[in-house]
Formats: C-alpha cells, sequence, structure tokens
C-alpha cells in the first residue's frame, strides 16, 4: 500500500507579490507539518514558478512543484484537476491543502473524487491529534450557526479547503533554501471541457480586500440610485463598497461586489452594514471585521446581534448628515495630518 | 433535451437562529417542530434553469431526490414547478451517507432513468455546506463537469456554458451529457402554479429502494470518510450598542464621531 506524507499546498501565483490565500495556507502548513514531522510543499499553479521562488524562500517551505510540460496560465478547472491527480500521484502527499475560492471549490472535489481522498471544504481549524496521529479539522455548517469538527480516521489522503480570513497570513522569517521541482505531468487525457473565455469585470473604486473600511448595502437600500449614497460616503471615508446576495438577484448591482459564503470573504478594520439583515450566508463573508456597524430600519434584524454598534433608522435620512459630519472630521484631520 | 435535477430536502434556512437547537451527544441538529422541510435553495434554481433549458430545446424534467424515511414535499414542489416526473429514492440504509455515498446511489438512480443529456445539482447543500455531490457524480459517471453554472444554450450538438467566478465569468463549450451545477446567478425559482399544483398532487412517482438499484453500500463505504467528532452552536461574541439621539442628524453626528474613534485606534 502506498505511504502517503507531507503537506502540500496547491494555489495560483499570477502576480508578483505573494497572494494573500497562499500566505494564510503557509500559516495553516506550518503547523501541520510540524505536528507531524512532515516536509511542506507547494504547487504553484500559474506559470509563475520563478518568481515563486524568489518571494517565498523565506517562508520555510521544503520544495516547490511546478508543471513542467502543461500551461496553468489560464483557470481551467477540468486541466487543473488532470495536472493536480498526477501531482498527488507522483508527490504521495497525506495532506493537501487548498483555498477556498474559484478554484478550490471548484478543483478540489474532483480530485477527492478522482483520488477517492477525503475532503473537507470551507475549514477554519485544524490541528493534529497527539495520540492518534490524524487530522481533526472544524468548520461552519448550517449557515454558521454551527460549528462542526471532523477526524480522519487513518493514514490516507485528506484534501481541505481553508476559508479566507480565518487564519493570520504567515510571516516570513528564515531564510530557507528550497528545492524547485517541476514535475512532468504524464497520463494526459483529452479535454471534456473547451474553455471559450474568462471575462474578467474591471471595478472602480478601492479593492474589498485591500480597504480598511467596507460599506456594503443589502436589500433595504431598496434600488440601484439608493446606492449612491453609500458611494457618496465610501468616497469621503476612503472606503469600498460591497454588497450582500439581494442587490445581485434583484439586478441593482454587479455579483462581483458581493460579499459572503458564495462571493468575497473580507475582513476590514471596519464594515458598516447598511439595509443588510445579516443573513447568514452573508455574515460568513464578513464575520471577522474587527468592528461591525449595522445600520436598519427594523430593529429586530439579525444583523444587530453580530455587530458592535448598531443604529435603528433609514439610512436615507443618516446618511446625508452622516457624510456630511464625515466630511469635516476626515477633512480636519487630513489637513492637521 | 432531457434533464434530470438532483435536489435534496433541508431544514429551512430562514428560521430564526433561537430555534436552532442541536443534539451534542448524537452529534445532529433537531429539527424544529412544525416547520416543514423544504428544498434546498441552491436545488431550487436548478429545477428553474432546467425548465428553461426544456422551454428552449423541448424535452423532460425529471426530478430525483435521496432520503431514507420517505417524504415526497419537496419533489411535488419541483413538479408544480413545471418539472415533468419525480423520482424518490428512499431506504433505511440511506441515513447519514456522505456526499461520496449520495452521489454514488444518484449515479445508480441516474444510470437506471438513462437517456439523459443534463444533470442539474444546487452548487451545495444549506446544512453541511460542502458543494461535492455534483463533482463527484461526474466523477463517477465520467461525464464533463461545469460547476456554479448561471446559464445554458444549446446549438449545434454543444452546449456553452456560463458559469460564475469571483470576479466575472467564464464560459465553456462541452458536450452533453454533463453534469453542471447551479447558483442563485441563474435567478429567481418560479412559483408553482395553481394547475401546476393539482397536477403534481396526482402525479404518480417512482420509488426506488436500495435493491432496485443494486446499490452496495458497505462496498463503498471506503477509504473516503471522515468521522463527525463534535458539532456545537457557534457562538456571536459581539454585543451591540445602540447609538441614538434626539434628531437623526444627532445620531448621525455621534456615528461619525465614532467611526473617527475606532478607525483612528
Amino acid at each position: 500500500m502506498q505511504e502517503f506524507k507531507g503537506i502540500l499546498i496547491c494555489d495560483s501565483f499570477t502576480s508578483n507579490a505573494i497572494p494573500l490565500s497562499l500566505l494564510e495556507l503557509l500559516t495553516v502548513g506550518h503547523r501541520l507539518a510540524d505536528a507531524t514531522g512532515e516536509k511542506l510543499g507547494v504547487f504553484v499553479l500559474g506559470d509563475k514558478i520563478d518568481t515563486a521562488a524568489e518571494k517565498l524562500f523565506r517562508y520555510g517551505v521544503d520544495t516547490l512543484y511546478g508543471a513542467n510540460n502543461v500551461s496553468t496560465s489560464e483557470f481551467h478547472p477540468e486541466l487543473y484537476t488532470q495536472v493536480l491527480a498526477e501531482v498527488c500521484r507522483q508527490v504521495a502527499p497525506s495532506i493537501v491543502l487548498f483555498p477556498h475560492n474559484d478554484i478550490g471549490r471548484d478543483v478540489a472535489p474532483r480530485l477527492a473524487a478522482r483520488l477517492k481522498a477525503r475532503i473537507c471544504m470551507d475549514c477554519i481549524s485544524f490541528a493534529i491529534d497527539p495520540d492518534r496521529k490524524n487530522l481533526v479539522f472544524s468548520k461552519p455548517v448550517y449557515g454558521g450557526q454551527a460549528i462542526a469538527a471532523w477526524a480522519t480516521k487513518e493514514n490516507c489522503p485528506v484534501i481541505v479547503t481553508v476559508r479566507a480570513r480565518s487564519i493570520p497570513p504567515a510571516e516570513p522569517w528564515e531564510d530557507k533554501q528550497h528545492n524547485v521541482v517541476l514535475l512532468d505531468i504524464a497520463n494526459q487525457t483529452p479535454l471534456k471541457t473547451k474553455l471559450i473565455e474568462t471575462v474578467r469585470e474591471e471595478l472602480k473604486g478601492i479593492k474589498m480586500e485591500d480597504a480598511k473600511i467596507i460599506i456594503a448595502g443589502g436589500g433595504g437600500i431598496g434600488s440601484q440610485e439608493g446606492f449612491q449614497l453609500l458611494t457618496e460616503l465610501a468616497e469621503v471615508l476612503q472606503a469600498a463598497v460591497g454588497v450582500s446576495r439581494a442587490p445581485c438577484d434583484e439586478g441593482w448591482m454587479t455579483k462581483s461586489l458581493e460579499i459572503g459564503q458564495t462571493g468575497h470573504v473580507v475582513s476590514p478594520k471596519v464594515y458598516i452594514a447598511i439595509g443588510i439583515s445579516g443573513a447568514l450566508q452573508h455574515m460568513a463573508g464578513c464575520s471577522g471585521s474587527k468592528y461591525i456597524i449595522a445600520i436598519n430600519k427594523d430593529p429586530e434584524a439579525h444583523i444587530f446581534s453580530e455587530a458592535d454598534v448598531g443604529i435603528v433608522g433609514d439610512y436615507r435620512q443618516i446618511l446625508p448628515p452622516l457624510i456630511s459630519n464625515c466630511k469635516k472630521l476626515w477633512g480636519q484631520s487630513r489637513g492637521a495630518g | 433535451m432531457n434533464v434530470i435535477v438532483c435536489i435534496k430536502e433541508v431544514m429551512d434556512p430562514a428560521i430564526p437562529s433561537v430555534k436552532f437547537t442541536i443534539d451534542t451527544t448524537m452529534k445532529c441538529v433537531v429539527l424544529p417542530q412544525g416547520i416543514p422541510l423544504v428544498i434546498n435553495p441552491y436545488d431550487a434554481n436548478a429545477v428553474e434553469l432546467a425548465l428553461r433549458v426544456k422551454t428552449a430545446n423541448g424535452g423532460k424534467v425529471t426530478i430525483v431526490t435521496l432520503q431514507a424515511a420517505y417524504s415526497d414535499a419537496i419533489v411535488r414542489h419541483a413538479l408544480s414547478m413545471g418539472a415533468d416526473d419525480g423520482v424518490v429514492l428512499s431506504d433505511a440504509s440511506f441515513e447519514g451517507l456522505d456526499s461520496f455515498g449520495i452521489a454514488y446511489v444518484l449515479g445508480k438512480a441516474i444510470e437506471k432513468i438513462g437517456n439523459y443529456d443534463l444533470i442539474l445539482c444546487g452548487r451545495q447543500a444549506v446544512d453541511w455546506d460542502e458543494g461535492l455531490v455534483g463533482s463527484i457524480l461526474a466523477e463517477n459517471l465520467q461525464v464533463p463537469l461545469v460547476t456554479i453554472a448561471m446559464d445554458v444554450t444549446w446549438a449545434q450538438d454543444k452546449l456553452q456554458v456560463k458559469r460564475v467566478t469571483i470576479d466575472g465569468y467564464q464560459i465553456f463549450e462541452t458536450t452533453v451529457p454533463v453534469v453542471l451545477t447551479v447558483s442563485n446567478e441563474v435567478g429567481r425559482p418560479r412559483f408553482p402554479t395553481g394547475f401546476g399544483v393539482i397536477s403534481a398532487a396526482r402525479k404518480q412517482l417512482t420509488v426506488w429502494k436500495a435493491q432496485d438499484l443494486g446499490v452496495d453500500l458497505p462496498g463503498m463505504e471506503a477509504a473516503t470518510s471522515k468521522e463527525l467528532i463534535d458539532l456545537s452552536i457557534h457562538e456571536h461574541k459581539r454585543v451591540c450598542s445602540f447609538l441614538s439621539g434626539k434628531s437623526t442628524e444627532e445620531t448621525a453626528f455621534k456615528l461619525a464621531a465614532k467611526l473617527r474613534e475606532i478607525e483612528a485606534v
């Protein structure tokens, strides 16, 4: 019987900076590698293996893997699955980590089905049981109302996707010479799905991932025009604008701004939820924020039980004076600073 | 174009969290009394997409559900929306099946139904939120898979599928049969019509037990299983302090000051 050993992180590397998701996976990977005494490897998707090798050498990775004879520059779920299935056959890791993003959501289940591996999606905590030496992991279930913890039963590969912003990113700490190994991807079969096009929407304003303050609107905003007030406030506070699912379903705002379990997962310093009821699927995307401020007409809205500061009222009345007050306060500080 | 839609019965995700309770010894959720189970919301989106495909291309829509204790409410709901046939897979041995087990049984049923072009599943169920069954099903049936679909078009023996990504979309072209997982971006599921409800209530459903499908559940109890060791209520840590004032202006001023204070920390 084949022996599975080592932790393998799979993530894409498409720009010149280490993606935040990869830094978070490195934190998990190190914890698990330390607890098991096994090696930590990273498989780099996206054809930037040289950049990755240069940037990652202070993060304590033992081996960096890339594909030798296949390009993974464009996200193609079926191709990625084929490549990673072959990588897992060659490297035989005991734990495979993915970010719970577009890639992890799609590829991890296919890979588990192909490799007959255990899988758990959207996990938030990880430990190695000191006695049984098996992996114990937990994830939110029932829309975040409960947390379930699972254990693997014996030595057999397990695939895990990690929820964004649930684990602190790794810090660089030591110079370590990692091996770079380019793997030949054998056993390639013709793909059954053909990628016609990938369309990325360019969004205006500050990106949610970079923003210290996010102003999010929900169904209570009532119309596309209503978001104008939120955008105005965002400009004053240098904040990003996001939305819950309702404005997307209504067609007021683009899906690319959606925050929640099936959209962006954000953890800004301040999250201002306006006209958002606080459905669990939405909270899954913002509960990691440091401060949550809620403005809602309905005093019974669930959002208030997950907020630090609440205002019961109509945003149409509150936002105009809020914007003018913020202009004064923020204007002053910039003048002074 | 014949479509099979796999749907799951779940606890209504809209029930207030005060009614959500867990049996920590049995490690399961206690279903609240008197609140009926509903079709998983993403599965309702899948039924909606199936009905649009039928309108555009003809063919029929077959609904399949799997459960340990027989219940046909959600299948009849899908029929009342306009689906043609319903199949209930019901057997005590299905109790506690994980995603691999569910996909295995569904695959057997789908092969038995036969003559299918599209198999649709909701992108994930709102109970365990895993999103695995559709992908495992495609792998088991050896057919292509496109996840998180929001639209499909069928022309010249090719299916074009638009799938949602975090910052836009991708378009894939594939042949049928194919498995698609379906997201809420498809749009709201239609409401049943009065006529739909009446004809759905009269429809004869197909009911298959484990032995009708020739499934070997102990045989597939594979390396894929994981052991649930704990299930607990997620406690909220925040306590909300409410701001208010004599006027909206005053409340707004307090909030601005509060924001400034928080931001400066």
